[in-house]
């Protein structure tokens, strides 16, 4: 169906009932034939970068002249990329599932002779497995998806988020329907809380008795009280509420106008971060299509419950991911934080009773109401119920997105999932929860990962971002990076934030230079501890945790600076040195031409060599190299 | 570079005229003008009833937000952990002595402006730069050249 032709379908369109979904439902799915192959190319931020906009383009001009009867599904039809971001573009070959990755705009040809017209898979396109070099022809078969448990993920890479009708034929909506008539408000809160689902953004605050104490606050209060998505994901190196957002927002939506139900909301919020322009978009259009289903604004499905929401862009502050913070942002003011001794529940936004819920805590919603809790509750680990969505990036073969459930070792999704560290070695550390979490070394490889053994490892779950560290990454830096990040982002409201982080950032930059002694360590631990107990909100009251961990798994590396004056992993500027292996060298003067300082010599096919006084240790001599000629130590 | 013929009037009138739209107002403004002028400024705050003050204090405290004009091109690094890893802080330096500006800077010229950026969330393309809003995906020195070359010739 045309876009045009389905808005008018949807202008004359509005659902008066549960039965009128329903209806709407069974109509699509009778329109799908489904012998017709459908290929659906990969949207996502990872794929368009690398071309798959073209490689869709080339498909519908391949297909229109070759006469076939397939359908390009246009657009944005999977952004996040089915996950698999470090293969893309992706190109998937459905009713059969043929996963083709790393396609061009000139395989297309191939693509639709060899699979379109003779229905054999293009060889080449295959993906191959590291270990065994067999080629895997079907997506389902390939161990990144294999081993994964996509709940909130189940719509992504499946349907067009741009079109409603889409999400309908798959189910969405169904819990909204069956919640507004067969259950009372009461019911939604209790199946919530009974399901264990827990906050997804970072400290994991159970999200049924979060609704609940906002039920007894509206009690105390009256209404009118608000609902808010909190989409502005601002952890580095985690992108889940970024895909979920663009590639099914209406799971989002329906979770949302589920909890405005349950909690008798009649206005609502989505705050997402300005750097993702294409989830303000699809969310955008996701609710001008729900409106025009009448599954959103007034008197929704009939029902007499009447709910709306406006999409509030973020103005890049990472504190504004904080509760309060983003309250007072969506009030048109500077970002701060506010003390909690009085929680959000209570007030919150414009001081009403307010519930915030993280991206991926909402997109759960719909699905416990419509499968139970029971069954949400069987998946996961007994504290850290259903699955979680991780983004698996840094020195790991398979980057992109998976979705486990809680309580699997964190070896399994590092080595399993991710095929491990390029060439083979373990890992040496995985940084998890962003600025606010920590990192475990490879000796916790077996370490569930779930909400409690995360923050009992030092660490925690944070929205999920898994940062792969090998050898060549130093701990120190990695300290030194987080606080400059966090230094960045302090409001400067409170003391302890604003000039402790400054502070140990200090420190920090003066063991990178070899500087310091041990007594500094015993010191940045006790700042530490004093910037925990005194900060005014979390983003200061965690932000000791990347110092900690690095300094209780990895304590020897920081005396390796100090004492020896040594970076291990060859990364602090101060404590290195550049220099050529005259055996590798092959004399091709790339590093030469490359360097910022002209400061390498010799001659064409003769071994060359740097002058360490005027180098500036830039990298970028190694970088150019072919034959890894340059060494660093 | 954006359009000069953009109405100041029109994107002022399309919000109402209440505080909690202050931030929906610069926004607009910035996208559109590419900064946000002292003229600007003090017609969001007529238009909405915030103390100018107030109207600093926000377009100072978020990073979106530029009070000086930006180059032409804009040349954003992703700074997020995974492109940290994979040699970014080589790229801004680099970055730097080509230009001739700090992050945050502007090339005397207007050609060019240097910013960084906290996490794009495109791990898989680390590192990875967004310049005039196109994705770079796994940027080298050698691949510098390249774009800037492009830009050059613009």
């Amino acid at each position: 169906m045309s876009k045009a032709k389905a808005e008018a379908k949807a202008q004359d369109a509005r659902l008066a009932s549960a039965a009128d979904l329903e209806a709407l439902r069974q109509r699509l799915i009778q329109d799908q034939d489904p012998d017709r192959p459908e290929i659906i190319v990969c949207h996502g931020t990872g794929c368009l970068a690398n071309g798959s906009p073209e490689v869709a383009e080339a498909l519908k001009k391949a297909i229109k002249a070759s006469g076939l009867d397939a359908k390009v599904v246009p657009g944005i039809k999977a952004t996040g990329c089915h996950g698999f971001c470090s293969r893309g573009p992706l190109v998937v070959v459905r009713p059969q599932g043929l996963f083709y990755q790393r396609v061009q705009a000139s395989d297309v040809d191939e693509i639709v002779q060899t699979t379109l017209v003779e229905g054999q898979a293009v060889e080449r396109l295959l993906y191959k497995d590291p270990v065994s070099k067999e080629a895997i022809t079907l997506e389902q078969d390939i161990p990144f998806y294999k081993h994964q448990k996509r709940v909130v993920l189940r719509n992504i890479g499946k349907v067009d988020p741009t079109d409603i009708n889409d999400t309908i034929a798959r189910g969405g909506y169904l819990a909204l329907a069956k919640a507004l008539f067969a259950m009372t408000p009461e019911q939604v809160v209790a199946e919530v809380e009974k399901s264990g689902l827990r906050g997804r953004g970072g400290a994991g605050f159970p999200t049924g008795r979060k609704w609940k104490s906002a039920l007894a606050a509206i009690k105390k209060k009256g209404r009118p009280v608000y609902v808010v998505v909190n989409g502005d994901e601002g952890d580095p190196g985690a992108f889940m509420d970024r895909t979920i957002m663009e590639g099914d927002p209406h799971a989002v939506l329906e979770g949302l106008i589920l909890g405005a139900y349950a909690l008798g909301a009649h206005q609502g919020f989505l705050y997402v971060r300005a750097e993702y322009p294409v989830a303000i978009k699809h969310l955008t259009i996701a609710m001008e299509q729900a409106r025009a289903l009448g599954l959103l604004g007034e008197n929704i499905l009939g029902s007499g419950f009447s709910f709306d929401v406006q999409v509030n862009r973020g103005a890049g502050a990472f504190v504004c991911g904080e509760s309060t913070a983003l309250f007072t942002s969506i009030e048109g003011r500077a970002g701060e934080p506010k003390p909690k001794y009085v929680r959000s529940v209570e007030e919150g936004l414009w001081g009403r009773p307010t519930v915030l819920n993280n991206v991926e805590t909402w997109a759960n919603v719909p699905q416990i109401i419509e499968n139970g809790s029971e069954w949400f509750a069987g998946l996961g680990a007994p504290n850290s119920t259903g699955t979680k969505v991780f983004s698996l990036v840094g020195k790991v073969n398979n980057v992109g997105l998976v979705e486990v459930p809680m309580g699997i070792p964190l070896k399994e999704i590092v080595e399993t999932l991710g095929g491990g560290v390029p060439g083979g070695e373990p890992f040496k550390a995985v940084q998890t929860g962003g600025p606010s979490g920590g990192c475990l070394p490879y000796s916790l490889k077996d370490t569930p990962v779930d909400f409690d053994s995360l923050t009992k490892a030092g660490s925690m779950m944070g929205s999920g971002g898994m940062i792969v560290m090998d050898r060549r990454d130093c701990v120190v830096d990695i300290a030194r990076y987080f606080l400059r990040f966090l230094e960045e982002e302090s409001c400067g409201k409170c003391i302890p934030c604003r000039l402790g982080i400054q502070r140990m950032r200090e420190m920090c930059d003066g063991f990178s230079r070899g500087e310091g002694s041990e007594a500094d360590i015993a010191e940045l631990k006790s700042l530490a501890r004093a910037i925990q107990d005194g900060s005014l909100c979390a983003l200061g009251g965690s932000s000791p945790n990347p110092v900690l961990t690095t300094l209780q798994y990895f304590e020897d590396e920081y005396l390796a600076h100090i004492r020896d004056h040594k970076c291990p992993a060859g990364v602090c500027k101060a404590l290195i040195t550049y220099s050529i292996d005259r055996d590798k060298c092959t004399g091709c003067m790339a590093c030469a031409r490359a360097c910022p300082q002209k400061c390498i010599s010799g001659q064409k096919k003769k071994p060359h060599a740097i002058d360490a006084a005027r180098c500036i240790r830039c990298g970028i001599c190694m970088e150019s190299c072919k034959f890894q000629a340059v060494q660093v130590q | 570079m954006k359009p000069a013929n953009i109405d100041l009037d029109e994107i002022i009138e399309h919000y109402p005229g209440r505080p909690d739209y202050l931030i929906f107002l610069l926004q607009d403004i910035q996208a559109a003008f590419n900064y946000i002028s002292p003229e600007a400024l003090q017609l969001v705050c007529d238009h909405t009833g915030v103390p100018l003050s107030q109207a600093y204090a926000v377009s100072t405290f978020y990073q979106s937000f530029s009070l000086e004009p930006k180059g032409e091109h804009e040349i954003k690094v992703c700074l997020g952990t995974a492109c940290h890893l994979k040699g970014a802080p080589r790229l801004v330096e680099e970055l730097e002595r080509r230009l001739g500006v700090s992050p945050g800077g502007t090339t005397d010229d207007l050609k060019y402006s240097l910013e960084t950026v906290n996490c794009l969330g495109a791990c898989a393309l680390a590192p990875v730069m967004v310049v005039d809003e196109k994705y770079q995906p796994s940027v080298t020195t050698k691949k510098l050249d390249k774009v800037l070359g492009e830009l050059q010739q613009d």
